[in-house]
């Protein structure tokens, strides 16, 4: 059975209103897709490139970081959609993100403090 | 069932047809393996944590028994490590957590008005999971010489310290079935959670806000967030051991710079806001008893509600004060020990709420009252002696002592099992139709209040006397005998209130008093629907317009703030048919559509013990282990979730 | 599932229930992925022994691996996008262009298996074989179900089983795909790159 099936026994319309509404709001398209995905690539081979320049290394690894948030940041709000979806799902998200960043912390200090 | 190309009459799609109809013979045993039903899923959960309460019982008392003098030897050291082990994880794992799992179940679908949970056939998955994972780790007692007394069940201790835990310190595979185990019943766990929270948030019944949800669904929540963001830690944890013990790695291995306490940062990040799953549906379960039978609302449910929230916040800020003397130094354990004097503060608010909600109230002293009662009290004296684990020095003293095994017992047995017990009590009627004789439940109440505190409270001396955790034996000179032999009493009265309790549940059951629909006039929507809830659980899904819905169908207050029934044409009947055109499967237009019934769920979980029984004695088994779970996967993403018209 | 007498399906939230639940998923799944890093990250620097990242790692190899799991994430989107205008074809096109791209990731991850075990590391050489070996094994296994997962959506859209109603699904098998390439971001990152 398939979900036309399913969804007409049920008396359901073929496309709910939900999936409407995605439809409604703004929705990149094909074309900004394939904008994003460019960026994405010029970014990584910018990081590569840092990769083999030879600085500060502090400074390196801050550069690194910020771009790697840069494309996180991207991929989350744009392919997955938060930024056009329901607060629900980024609060939950940002949730198992931040309990994530948390433990980060604990470990990198606990290790810089000798503690393990 | 799946759409597998299959040619007709063969004596294969025969047996199948066989299967799909048995599967929906309520009456066959074919039906419970393949149930969706929320209700029949919790039933499962309660008897099978309910048999493994008599297990983790008779191995408490068989270390009892061993301890009730000094230098007996009823149990040598071996015996009495694995012993030990195995009643830690078993009522840890598969007691109270399944029993919470048990009253999620049977309640949450029925307190928010909807027909089941959002995930049926996840649910029935959870439950198989579980089985599994459960059946897996006791099966281990029989890998050794059991005839000659050689267990060979898990001997590193419920936590399973590190490096106690690799492979050089614990040989056999004991360790191994302890951490296979133990991943399976994470797995069922997860699965569990997030299929609550979806319900919870998403299935609610028409006006039913979150501020008007009952308590235990509330707490339900909380816990289903606890567990979707601890059980990962704890997986990690345990892959990281399995790979050490079974492939060599240096996870813990000091030899090659591997760190131990990373085991121990790694299972109390999890383990803390496990031992808060273990008590807040105990909370919850209570939240719902008091009210009833004081006749008074739950006092301060905001408070309740938002101390319930903050409890599973502060959780995670809390566990190195299970690390006090490991070394950190003074900045963390300072740190760590203001934080866990703060968490206090939340549960603190609880208690008071519920003494809050008696006071004044018209008070009926059934026996879910008395195990709720229990329950606030005897968790007061284990968060009590809790406070005094929060600080530092005294804790140096107490840790790896008899007063921790007291402080524990007391909130997770006086704590969750009393509260647990009183729901078993409290909702009884619901699912059978019968109540439980009353007289009997304050007799099982009070034999095992007597029983749990002479056990346990001695503990508090012996503990503080100087007795480690964990000895197989102690001298007779050390001044720890009257304690011990106390304690040995009273596990025994325990275990003698506990069959009082199983002998009343099956008279019970054949022949209680008859309860209907609402025996204790109650307050939430559970007690509308007939007892038992038919399949659909409502006829029509319920429009919710306060918080205790239900008693305010009844009920209303008059002018002077009397309670009274609520006037004649205001009141709701509750529900006493069966609605027209509802069967099971395929509607005819205007019937209610159930979820049909799936072997999927088992099938896919039967692939886990497969794995693991695999990995410790041949890797051939694996991928056997992944195709059964892959073939139940894909069966079950194939089969639609309701019934084909046939 | 809960329907109403009219057998309409309706949540309390107006989201969709399997969309929620794979959110919960994704956040809990960043704490498994969380932990594991973390152990990396713990034992970075503390192996007593050889061989050691910096006398491994080879980063063009690797950017051009993190580049295609990029990419198909691309593909991914273009998928979504594609069922959710009713063009199946297209729709099948880029799902299995992000599998094969993906498949293209695991065979890059198993070379670079071989040619670090070649050169003398292994899961119990030191710290950094068994943190380094476990981490991304997970995540490849992680890659190895999304693949599964499209090609099995792939073959159920060519029997017609994947119309535009059904775009849901292909948004879910996304959500999943493109966490698993943010994870590999971080670690590209934080592994490979920023060396100590």
């Amino acid at each position: 059975m398939t979900l036309a099936d399913y969804r007409a026994k049920r008396g359901e319309p073929l496309i709910k209103e939900e999936e409407e509404h995605a439809h409604a709001d703004h929705h990149p398209n094909a074309l900004e897709y394939a904008q994003i995905g460019l960026i994405l690539a010029v970014i990584t081979a910018a990081e590569v490139g840092l990769y083999y320049i030879d600085m500060d290394h502090s400074l390196l690894v801050a550069v690194l970081i910020m771009l790697s948030i840069a494309k996180f940041a991207m991929v989350v709000l744009w392919f997955m959609h938060l930024k056009f979806d329901a607060n629900v799902f980024s609060v939950l998200f940002v949730s198992g993100m931040a309990l994530t960043f948390a433990v980060f912390i604990v470990v990198i200090a606990a290790q810089r403090g000798h503690l393990v | 069932m799946t759409s597998i190309a299959v040619p007709r009459r063969s004596p294969l799609s025969e047996a199948l047809k066989g299967a799909r109809r048995a599967a929906e013979d309520h009456s066959s045993i074919w039906s419970w393996l393949a149930t969706v039903d929320h209700k029949r899923i919790g039933v499962l959960y309660g008897i099978s944590a309910f048999i493994f309460f008599l297990a983790g019982g008779v191995e408490a008392l068989l270390l009892r028994t061993q301890l009730a003098q000094p230098n007996a030897d009823v149990l040598n050291p071996d015996q009495f490590n694995r012993l030990f082990t195995m009643h830690g994880t078993t009522m840890v794992f598969l007691v109270v957590m399944p029993m919470s799992s048990a009253f999620f179940n049977l309640m949450v679908p029925l307190m928010i008005g909807a027909r089941d949970v959002a995930f049926p056939r996840l649910n029935a998955f959870s439950y198989w999971t579980f089985l599994a994972g459960a059946i897996f780790l006791n099966a281990s007692f029989f890998t050794g010489d059991i005839f000659a007394g050689e267990l060979g069940a898990p001997d590193g201790g419920w936590f399973g310290y590190a490096p106690l835990n690799l492979e050089r310190y614990t040989p056999g595979h004991g360790m191994d079935f302890w951490m296979l185990g133990i991943q399976m019943l994470g797995i069922a766990s997860l699965a569990g959670g997030f299929n609550f929270i979806v319900t919870i948030l998403n299935m609610r019944a028409p006006g039913m806000t979150l501020f008007r949800m009952p308590v235990f669904v509330w707490m339900t929540l909380v816990t289903s967030f606890l567990i979707i963001f601890a059980m990962p830690v704890i997986a990690v944890a345990l892959f990281e051991l399995t790979f050490d013990r079974l492939f060599g790695a240096n996870f813990f291995n000091p030899e090659a710079g591997g760190n131990p306490l990373l085991w121990q940062h790694m299972f109390w990040l999890f383990g803390h806001p496990e031992v808060y799953i273990l008590i807040l549906p105990a909370f919850g379960v209570i939240s719902e008893i008091l009210p009833t039978f004081s006749r008074k609302p739950l006092f301060g449910y905001p408070f309740v509600v938002f101390s319930g929230i903050a409890i599973g916040f502060m959780s995670w800020g809390v566990w190195v004060h299970h690390m006090y003397t490991t070394g950190l130094g003074t900045i963390a354990n300072s740190a760590f020990g203001v934080s866990t004097i703060l968490i206090a503060i939340p549960t603190g608010i609880k208690i008071f709420n519920w003494m809050g909600t008696l006071w004044g109230g018209s008070i009926r002293m059934t026996a879910p009252l008395m195990f709720a009662v229990g329950t606030v009290a005897m968790f007061t004296i284990g968060g009590l002696s809790g406070v005094t684990h929060s600080m530092v020095p005294s804790d140096f003293q107490q840790q790896d002592s008899y007063y921790v095994v007291a402080h524990f017992h007391y909130v997770l047995f006086g704590g969750a099992i009393f509260g647990l017990f009183g729901g078993i009590y409290y909702w009884f009627p619901k699912f059978t139709n019968k109540l439980m004789n009353d007289g009997w439940g304050h007799v099982h109440f009070w034999l095992m209040l007597i029983g749990f505190n002479l056990t346990f409270f001695p503990m508090h001396m012996s503990g503080l006397l100087g007795m480690p955790r964990r000895i197989y034996t102690y001298d007779s000179e050390m001044g720890w005998n009257l304690w011990n032999l106390m304690s040995s009493v009273g596990a025994f009265i325990i275990a003698i209130s506990v069959a009082i309790f199983m002998v009343n549940f099956v008279i019970s059951l054949r022949r209680g008093k008859e309860a209907g629909t609402d025996p204790w006039d109650g307050r939430t929507l559970e007690w509308t629907i007939p007892s038992p809830p038919p399949e659909y659980n409502f006829k029509e899904i319920p429009r919710v317009h306060a918080r205790d819905e239900f008693w305010h169908q009844k009920y209303r207050e008059d002018e002077t703030g009397r309670v009274v029934p609520a006037l004649a044409g205001g009141a709701v009947e509750p529900e006493t048919e069966h609605a027209e055109g509802a069967e099971h499967g395929g509607g005819h237009g205007h019937g209610i559509h159930l979820p049909s019934p799936s072997y999927m769920p088992l099938i896919a979980s039967l692939g886990f013990p497969i794995v693991a029984t695999g990995l410790i004695y041949d890797y051939a088994l694996v991928p056997v282990g992944f195709a059964l779970i892959l073939v139940g996967l894909f069966g079950w993403a194939m089969e639609p979730a309701t019934e084909e018209e046939d | 599932m809960a329907y109403a007498a009219s057998g309409h399906l309706e949540t309390s939230t107006g989201l969709d229930n399997r969309k929620l639940l794979m959110w919960l998923f994704l956040a809990s799944d960043c704490l498994f992925f969380g932990s594991f890093i973390a152990a990396y990250l713990l034992y970075r620097d503390r192996s007593l022994v050889g061989p050691y990242p910096e006398d491994l790692f080879d980063i063009p190899f690797t950017s051009v691996s993190a580049f295609i799991l990029l990419m198909s994430s691309v593909s991914m989107v273009l998928a979504l996008a594609a069922i959710q205008r009713g063009n199946v074809r297209n729709m099948q096109i880029w799902l299995f262009t992000t599998a094969a791209l993906g498949t293209l990731f695991i065979s890059g991850q198993a070379y670079e298996f071989t040619e670090f075990n070649q050169e003398g590391l292994g899961l119990s050489t030191n710290l950094f074989g068994t943190t380094f070996f476990v981490l991304t094994g997970f995540h490849g296994a992680h890659v190895t179900i999304g693949v599964l997962i499209l090609v099995s959506l792939f073959v159920v859209s060519l029997r017609g089983g994947v119309q535009q109603k059904d775009s849901l699904t292909i948004e879910l098998a996304g959500l999943y795909w493109h966490f698993v390439d943010i994870v590999w971001i971080v670690i590209f990152t934080l592994i490979y790159l920023i060396q100590p």
